[in-house]
This record gives C-alpha cells, sequence and structure tokens, in this order.
C-alpha cells in the first residue's frame, strides 16, 4: 500500500493573502517536508468567510474539513494534532460546507469559488465547467439569447437592466465588427465578488463573455480591471492564455469556426470609468469622461461599433444558465428579480463575508443571521447598501425583501449587493460630507450639476454641521443642500452626479441629529 | 530617465486602437513614473498631440509625473474601511511617518497615498505597502509593519 498524498487547501485570493496567507502555505510545506509528510497543496480561491482567513482546508474521506483562521505560527500545532487526518484543534471549524454561514447559501455563480484550483482547466471541467459554452455551440445567437431573456437575468453592475434585452440589440445591430466588454472596474467600496470571481474562478467568466460573443457575433472581447486588483489582473491573464492555448479562446471556439479573441485591459484609478461609457472612452485611451446617451453603447459603443457591455457578475451567469436552462435560474428569486446575487458583508461586521443567495431576503437576515452583528459589539446604526453612491438604510427598513423594485420603491438601490456595515459611533453627517467630497473628487467634469454641485455640497453640509449657534442659518442650509440635490439628481450626465444625493438625502432624512438638526426628518421638508 | 528602455517600450507597444493606457502602464512600471520628459516621445509614437498624453496622464488617479518615494505605503479610505476605523489609522500613518497623504517625504523615503477600495472591505481596515496587501489592521500592527519595512 502507497501512503497517500493528502490535499491541502490554503486559498490564494487576496483577502487571504492580506493575512499572510502565503505564509501560511510556506510553512506547511516546509513543515510537511521536515516531517516527512506528503501533501499536495492547491492554492484556490476563497470560500468568502474573510474572519475565519486564513482559512485551511484538508481533504478527507469525510469532506474537507475547515481550519481558521490560521496563522502560520499555528501549523506546527496543527499539524501535532493530525492536521492532515482532519485531527481535533481549537481552530477546526468542521466540514466546511456544514459551517452554517456556508450552508445556508444558495451558490450558483459562486459554487466552485473556493472550491477549485482557479487556474486548472482540468477542475473546472470537473465541476460544470464549459458545460453551459458547449450548449451554446449546439445553439443559434437568437436560441442563446431567448435563454437569456427567460432567465430573467439583470445586469448585477448596479442598473439592473435586463441582460437578454442587450444581447438582442447588439445581435441585430448590423455592423461587421462587435464587441463584449467586461465591466470589472469593481470601485464601489463594500463590493469584492468580482474581485473573488476573477482570482477564484476566471474559467467561469471567460467562458460567459464567450457564451455573449457567440450570441451577439462579436469576435473581439476587453475585460477593464481597475489597477487596484493587481491578483485578479494577473490570474485572469493567464487563465486567457490558458483557455487560448487549450482552444476554448482564439480563431476556432472549441474547432466551432467561430472566432472569440479576448484580451485584458488594465484601468488606472479612476472611480467614473466604472460607469459604461467613461470606461469604453478609457479602453479607447482617452480620458475617462462620460458619453451622453443615446447612441446606446449597444449600437454605439466601443470604437464605435455595437458592443455588449456587463459586469463580471452578470457575463459569470450565463454559463450556469445556458448548462441547466433559464427556468432553473429563472425559478430563484421575487417577483422581477430573478436568481441570485452575491451579496457581500463588509465595513463593521463580525462576520465579514460573500453571501449568495436569492433576491428576497432581508437586510436584518443579513445583518445578524449571516453577519452576526458588528465587529465592535456595539449597536448597527446605519447600513450603506450598493455602494458609495447607495443610501444608508435604517433600521426601520431592514425587514424589506432585497429586490430591485422594492428597493427603488424606498429611495435606496441594491447595487452590486455591497452591504457596509456602521456602528453608533458613525456620524452620519461625517459620510454624507465625505459622499460629496468623493463625488468632487471623482466627477469626471463633463456635466456642471456633477462638477460643481459637489463641492457646493460640501460646502453646504459643513456650514450644517459647524454653524451650530444660528439655527435660522442651518434651516436655510438645509433647504439649499435639498434643492442642490435635486439639480443633481435631474440634471447629472451620469450616475456619479445623479446618484450622490441618495447617500446624502438618505443621512439627513434618517439621522438628522448627526447634522445637529432637530428631528423629526420633516421639519426641513 | 532611460532612454532606451523607452524606445524599447514604445518598440513593443505598436499603435494600435486604444493603445495609450497600455502604453503609459508598460513606462510607469518600468520606471516607477512617467517623466514629463516621455510625454513628446509617447505623442510622436501615438500620433497623438502633447496635450492629449498629458490629459491622459493627469486625469487618471494612477498615473504619476514624478518619481514616488522608495516604498509607498496606500491606506485604504473607503466607506467599509472608514467604517473600521481607517481616518484614524491614516491619521496615525501620517503622524508616524511625519508625511502628509499624497506626498513623499523630504527624504524620499516613502510616499503616502490614500487610495479608494482595495477590495477587502470585509477585512477592514485594509493597506497596501511595497504592493503587499494587508488586512485588519491596527495602529499597532502598523507600527510593526512600517519598522519591519525600515521606517
Amino acid at each position: 500500500m502507497t501512503s497517500a498524498i493528502v490535499k491541502v487547501f490554503v486559498p490564494r485570493d487576496s483577502a487571504a493573502l492580506a493575512v499572510g496567507a502565503d505564509e501560511v502555505a510556506e510553512a506547511l510545506r516546509h513543515e510537511c517536508q521536515c516531517r516527512g509528510l506528503k501533501v499536495e497543496l492547491v492554492r484556490n480561491g476563497s470560500r468568502g468567510l474573510f474572519w475565519l482567513e486564513t482559512l485551511v482546508e484538508v481533504q478527507t474521506p469525510q469532506g474537507r474539513i475547515a481550519y481558521g483562521p490560521v496563522e502560520a505560527a499555528d501549523v506546527p500545532g496543527l499539524l501535532d494534532a493530525g492536521l492532515l487526518q482532519g485531527g481535533e484543534h481549537p481552530l477546526r471549524q468542521g466540514v466546511t460546507e456544514q459551517i452554517p454561514f456556508l450552508a445556508l447559501q444558495e451558490r450558483l455563480t459562486f459554487r466552485r469559488v473556493g472550491v477549485i484550483d482557479p487556474l486548472s482547466l482540468a477542475d473546472y471541467e470537473a465541476h460544470e465547467g464549459w458545460a453551459g459554452l458547449r450548449r451554446a455551440l449546439s445553439l443559434d445567437g437568437s436560441a442563446i439569447i431567448q435563454e437569456m431573456l427567460h432567465s430573467g437575468l439583470r445586469g448585477r453592475g448596479g442598473a439592473a437592466f435586463p441582460a437578454g434585452i442587450k444581447w438582442k440589440t447588439v445581435r441585430e445591430a448590423q455592423s461587421a465588427q462587435k464587441y463584449v466588454v467586461c465591466n470589472a472596474d469593481e470601485g464601489d467600496s463594500g463590493t469584492y465578488s468580482d474581485r473573488m470571481t476573477m482570482e477564484g474562478d476566471p474559467f467561469m467568466l471567460i467562458e460567459g463573455m464567450t457564451i455573449a460573443a457567440l450570441a451577439v457575433g462579436a469576435t473581439r472581447g476587453y475585460i477593464y480591471i481597475r489597477s487596484e486588483y493587481p491578483h485578479a489582473i494577473a490570474t485572469m491573464k493567464e487563465a486567457i492564455a490558458r483557455a487560448t492555448a487549450a482552444g476554448f479562446l482564439g480563431d476556432s471556439v472549441c474547432g466551432s469556426g467561430r472566432a472569440f479573441h479576448l484580451e485584458v485591459r488594465k484601468a488606472a484609478g479612476s472611480y467614473v470609468c466604472g460607469e459604461e461609457t467613461a470606461m469604453l472612452e478609457s479602453i479607447e485611451g482617452k480620458r475617462g469622461v462620460v458619453r451622453a446617451k443615446p447612441p446606446l453603447p449597444a449600437l454605439s459603443g466601443l470604437f464605435g461599433q455595437p458592443t455588449v457591455i456587463n459586469n463580471v457578475i452578470t457575463f459569470a451567469s450565463a454559463p450556469i444558465i445556458l448548462a441547466r436552462g433559464a427556468q432553473a435560474y429563472r425559478d430563484f428569486g421575487v417577483g422581477r428579480s430573478h436568481g441570485t446575487l452575491p451579496f457581500q458583508l463588509a465595513g463593521n461586521i463580525k462576520h465579514g463575508g460573500l453571501v449568495e443567495k436569492a433576491f428576497g431576503l432581508t437586510l436584518r437576515e443579513l445583518l445578524y443571521g449571516f453577519g452576526g452583528g458588528t465587529a465592535s459589539g456595539r449597536p448597527i446604526k446605519a447600513v450603506q447598501v450598493g455602494g458609495p453612491l447607495g443610501a444608508y438604510v435604517p433600521e426601520s427598513q431592514w425587514d424589506v425583501p432585497l429586490d430591485y423594485e422594492a428597493y427603488a420603491a424606498m429611495g435606496a438601490v441594491v447595487g452590486h449587493g455591497g452591504i457596509v456595515v456602521h456602528d453608533d459611533t458613525a456620524d452620519l453627517s461625517q459620510l454624507a460630507r465625505y459622499a460629496m467630497e468623493f463625488c468632487a473628487i471623482e466627477s469626471c467634469g463633463k456635466c456642471t450639476p456633477c462638477r460643481i454641485g459637489s463641492t457646493r455640497g460640501v460646502e453646504v453640509i459643513d456650514r450644517i454641521r459647524f454653524n451650530r449657534n444660528n439655527d435660522q442659518n442651518r434651516a436655510e442650509q438645509v433647504i439649499l443642500l435639498r434643492d442642490l440635490c435635486d439639480t443633481m439628481t435631474h440634471g447629472s450626465l451620469c450616475a456619479m452626479g445623479g446618484m450622490t444625493p441618495f447617500p446624502v438625502l438618505s443621512a439627513l432624512n434618517h439621522y438628522p441629529q448627526d447634522f445637529g438638526l432637530a428631528a423629526p426628518d420633516q421639519a426641513a421638508a | 530617465m532611460n532612454d532606451l528602455s523607452l524606445s524599447e517600450l514604445l518598440a513593443a507597444h505598436p499603435p494600435r486602437d486604444g493603445a495609450l493606457l497600455p502604453l503609459l502602464h508598460a513606462v510607469q512600471e518600468a520606471l516607477g513614473h512617467v517623466p514629463p520628459a516621455a510625454v513628446p516621445l509617447i505623442a510622436e509614437h501615438l500620433s497623438l498631440s502633447r496635450a492629449e498624453v498629458h490629459g491622459v496622464i493627469s486625469y487618471y488617479h494612477f498615473f504619476r509625473s514624478s518619481a514616488p518615494g522608495k516604498q509607498v505605503l496606500q491606506v485604504c479610505r473607503a466607506e467599509a474601511c472608514q467604517a473600521r476605523g481607517a481616518e484614524a489609522l491614516l491619521a496615525h500613518a501620517e503622524a508616524r511617518l511625519g508625511c502628509a497623504s499624497h506626498h513623499t517625504r523630504a527624504d524620499g523615503a516613502v510616499t503616502l497615498e490614500p487610495v479608494y477600495c482595495l477590495g477587502l472591505c470585509a477585512s477592514a481596515p485594509a493597506l497596501q505597502i511595497n504592493e503587499r496587501l494587508h488586512a485588519r489592521m491596527t495602529p499597532a500592527k502598523l507600527d510593526a509593519l512600517l519598522a519591519k519595512e525600515g521606517l
């Protein structure tokens, strides 16, 4: 009998690297060598249970057993305790898939993330990889689009426009050259699902973009990735090289005779380039200034040609829709919000991490059921949902189901699924000021409401915050701020200026005492 | 500036659709910044005006026109990190290093840059030093880290 080689998983996700995963991997390699133990070290993505990173897993007959949070110094003790057999240890978390945070999820797009070696084509194939692409190759473009339409998938980047309709528009446009562009400029605070996908399951994004290319008749694609994500950039580039070498990309996708070439473009730290037209300008080599719409990018996009633009999770949802059928995907969710969304718990939260669930659960379930309350142990005061342009949601609204329409009805956005938690030490007037300051720094400058309005917004909020002895003046400034927000909402060219009022007004309406104003909310309205 | 390496970079990035950003990234990767003297050469290479090239460099936060310090400390100040004390951490870094945000210290040893979102929002606050990420940061852990880097 030969002694079996034990598989040990140590994540290579940025969030694991940031707490010492490389050091843990090195300690394991070194200790096992010294002790004559045979291990196969796999550098997987992250399961998204970030308070347990570095989460080390060992393959045992009972399944994968998790240990975390592991530091390099823990490694000898873990091996003494029989790590390789799944032995008892204070850091042992049990069978990974049975950890409640994970067991209660509905993972579709994230089903492989943290499970497989991200760059192993064999691993990908063995876990339902390329099944969607193979089915797409057996269909014509309009049948692929029919699947996308029926799935009910809406863009996961924030605007929530139906993906199938966008693809249909591009398919029907007449042009010799069409493009598929992935907007991976995930700049919103509290969001990291794109990063985790690109670092943890890059072939899924490649497969999804290739399906889109087949559907609309595009032959070239770009993935625009933010410069703050060097690990995602490196992983995507390597994955594209391997997929191309294996024939999944290139002049003849899977021998079909249909071409699709894919390339990574590195962004350069401009938040507004997450807006699709600013991103196109950036890929074209220009300042990332937004374009007026129309024309729609679907008709006149990159280099003036018809272009499908979606974010990472939207494209990454296409393979499973094709592989399992649109109805299977559509059956998840509520109302007109079909499928799942990877919600991202962040900020002051005890169990921060990625929760993929069907639409329809509530913020309270996420904050307490999954998140376990604040990390500081203090009460939760405000939760910003949907990124820096999303509203601060007060406790009175935590039982509203997470659904695009329900959130829009209360003046909030689901966006990209980012959830940033603040405890009761947060000053919402300071956060409102920050929202205006952020808009002033990141505005592309093309339209006046955003460029000038945000600068004036900072000044007005300062006058409200610091002019505490003059109630009448403060009341006037509040009226001015509301007027300014109205102008920005209705007069801005894109979401940068148009949505900055969401955090500002929600802070003002729900937390007036932080502005030195006497509640109730309606006083200044 | 090393003319040889710049001409090599230009040769490796022939004019094509959207060539400017990849070229600027290559220049900054090789030289640490995009020197003003490189602007006319890049402009000529891509048949652009100098104003267009300068406009792009100055528009994007990522590109630098002057050399950074020997070490670069980036502290995330996005909302998720703020919720875990990022502003205090940044103030601590400024005091500890004797260097204001967005500046390079007079001795050239370090550049301190606030950044917006490193994607480590569930492990906040986060920072990056010399292209290595660190999460769940505290002022005490930052002190230890800086001491290890000789700062």
